[in-house]
């Protein structure tokens, strides 16, 4: 039997075990950055060289908005919303699937409208109000969705959930949830490989004809 | 991804003139194709110039027709109350394209401008003219399932992916672009180009043009029908998409329009099955023989064979969905 103690999140958000993680994936960066530097530099022709590889790395000032909490921060332009959420804030409810917009499990909200996180640059986001996962409950109350899914059995393995619940809220607030047919469409760019989907589509018909505020 | 410079201007005219100033920049909008080429190491621009906030998404009626930002998102337009009562051959092409989170992250322009999903395209260690001119084409002898049938050749055989550009031209949209010295008017079926000797080339929009609007002209096609065929039901790209829209008085066809997507490397007009149709009756006989003209010509590669039989059966469909018989 396991004895050990469930870990606890530290001060910042993140266990032992993720903060190595990610210092090793940030360093891996850091190296796979160095390795990129010198076509880089021979690309630099029509500019002074420092000047040229201090723009490529140089970290932009993004101001944005997560879970009602502004926040001004520094991003490399290349960064995802979704690696700035996850890696950056450490919100890692939402998941990193395919990472290419093709599974859904990255959707958040942005200004109110459901995106893939995946495919937006963080600092093309400037200005942006962004909801994830983790913004969804009111304190300690679920959202009506997020208990719709535990009462229909929404999920199995739940690595897509997040990704799901926060596109169903939308599809629902789009008035896109009216039929079973049309939440099917409507859903389609989440997917489950567990094949809950009977189960989702019941959980945002529950929730519709509820009439609940969503 | 390789790192790139970001700059994000405030206006138009800054954006203009910094890609003018740079012929390695690109712009980006939504960015859901251009940030997957990125991190796929398809493309690699050393800079990308935002225009996500620049001033130009209105949707709005004017003498001309239907004007329509280029970045408007592709969401905001499928929903737009003109667009489907006026234009729902539009809305119902956008509909059945990508799904409700792209839809919201991608523009009108961005989807006019990206890049096909042919899988030679997007797999670096491939031969691919398009990716990389002179490498070949790993398509023509290899998986082609997903290919052209239509105006390929033997250097390409890739398929424009849009369903929206395949409305757009049986509307007879114009495409509006402007660069740092003015603006002209693009007719959207002399947008994108067919591969031949240079299918890098995708279209005829020149280095520092920027695509600010689209112009859909008024019509009287009161019945129209947006089929798309897939491997699923839902979010993935058509083996082959038919956009048929008509006028019928009378019991005949006064107008007709016919596009396909999926089969050639851009929007695929049907002029032929349209001429043929104009003045007959709107009768699935009629419709039937249309499919037989639209056909003719098309060429499979091996695995994309089935495309031909699916193209006459589509193109039957869709014009007895649209006027009501099917």
């Amino acid at each position: 039997m396991n004895t050990q103690k469930p870990r606890q999140a530290s001060e910042n958000g993140s266990d032992g075990f993720n903060a190595s993680r990610r210092d090793f994936l940030k360093l891996s960066s850091a190296v796979a950055a160095a390795s990129i530097t010198p076509s880089v530099v021979t690309k630099a022709a029509d500019k002074k060289v420092d000047e040229r590889i201090a723009d490529y790395f140089e970290k932009m000032t993004l101001n944005i908005e997560v879970n009602g909490t502004a926040q001004q921060l520094q991003v490399e332009p290349r960064v995802t919303l979704l690696d700035l959420l996850r890696e950056q804030l450490h919100l890692t409810g939402t998941k990193k699937g395919c990472d290419h917009g093709q599974c859904g499990a990255c959707t958040v909200h942005a200004d109110g409208k459901r995106i893939n996180s995946c495919l937006s640059l963080a600092i093309m986001n400037e200005g942006k109000k962004i909801t994830t996962i983790e913004g969804l409950a009111k304190g300690e109350e679920l959202h009506p969705v997020q208990q719709a899914f535990i009462k229909h059995d929404g999920f199995q393995c739940g690595y897509c959930t997040p990704g799901q619940i926060m596109s169903a809220v939308s599809c629902i607030r789009e008035g896109h949830a009216n039929s079973a047919g049309e939440i099917r469409e409507f859903m389609s760019g989440n997917i489950c490989r567990c094949g809950a989907y009977p189960n989702i589509v019941d959980a945002i018909m529950d929730v519709k004809k509820g009439g609940q505020d969503v | 991804m390789i790192p790139f410079e970001y700059i994000r201007p405030s206006g138009q005219k800054a954006a203009l003139d910094a890609i003018a100033k740079d012929a390695s920049a690109q712009f980006i909008a939504g960015g859901t194709n251009l940030v997957d080429l990125m991190k796929k190491g398809v493309v690699s621009p050393q800079k990308l110039i935002d225009i996500g906030k620049l001033p130009l998404k209105e949707i709005k009626e004017a003498n001309t027709g239907l004007h329509i930002g280029a970045l408007a998102l592709n969401s905001d337009v499928a929903e737009n109350e003109i667009v489907k009562t006026k234009y729902s051959l539009l809305s119902q092409a956008l509909y059945a394209g990508a799904s409700a989170q792209l839809r919201n992250m991608a523009t009108v322009g961005g989807n006019i401008m990206q890049r096909t999903r042919c899988t030679y395209f997007y797999d670096t260690t491939m031969p691919c003219n398009k990716r990389k001119p002179g490498s070949g084409c790993g398509a023509l002898k290899g998986y082609n399932r997903m290919h052209a049938i239509f105006g390929a050749s033997e250097n390409c055989i890739a398929v424009h992916p849009s369903d929206m550009c395949v409305a757009l031209t049986a509307l007879n949209a114009t495409i509006l672009v402007s660069n740092n010295k003015g603006e002209r008017k693009i007719p959207f079926g002399e947008f994108h180009r067919l591969p031949g000797d240079h299918p890098e080339t995708d279209n005829t929009l020149q280095k520092g043009e920027l695509i600010t609007a689209i112009i859909i002209p008024e019509n009287n096609l009161q019945h129209s029908c947006y089929l798309k065929i897939r491997d699923r039901a839902s979010y993935a790209f058509a083996l082959v998409s038919v956009a048929a829209a008509l006028e019928i008085a009378d019991g005949k066809t006064k107008d007709v329009r016919l596009a396909m997507g999926g089969v050639a490397h851009k929007p695929w007009r049907l002029t032929d099955a349209e001429k043929f149709l104009k003045g007959k009756p709107a009768t699935e006989n009629n419709f039937q023989q249309a499919a037989q003209i639209a056909i003719k010509g098309a060429k499979g590669y091996g695995n994309n064979n089935f495309k031909i039989k699916l193209a006459s059966a589509a193109i039957t469909e869709a014009l007895n969905k649209a006027a009501g018989k099917a």
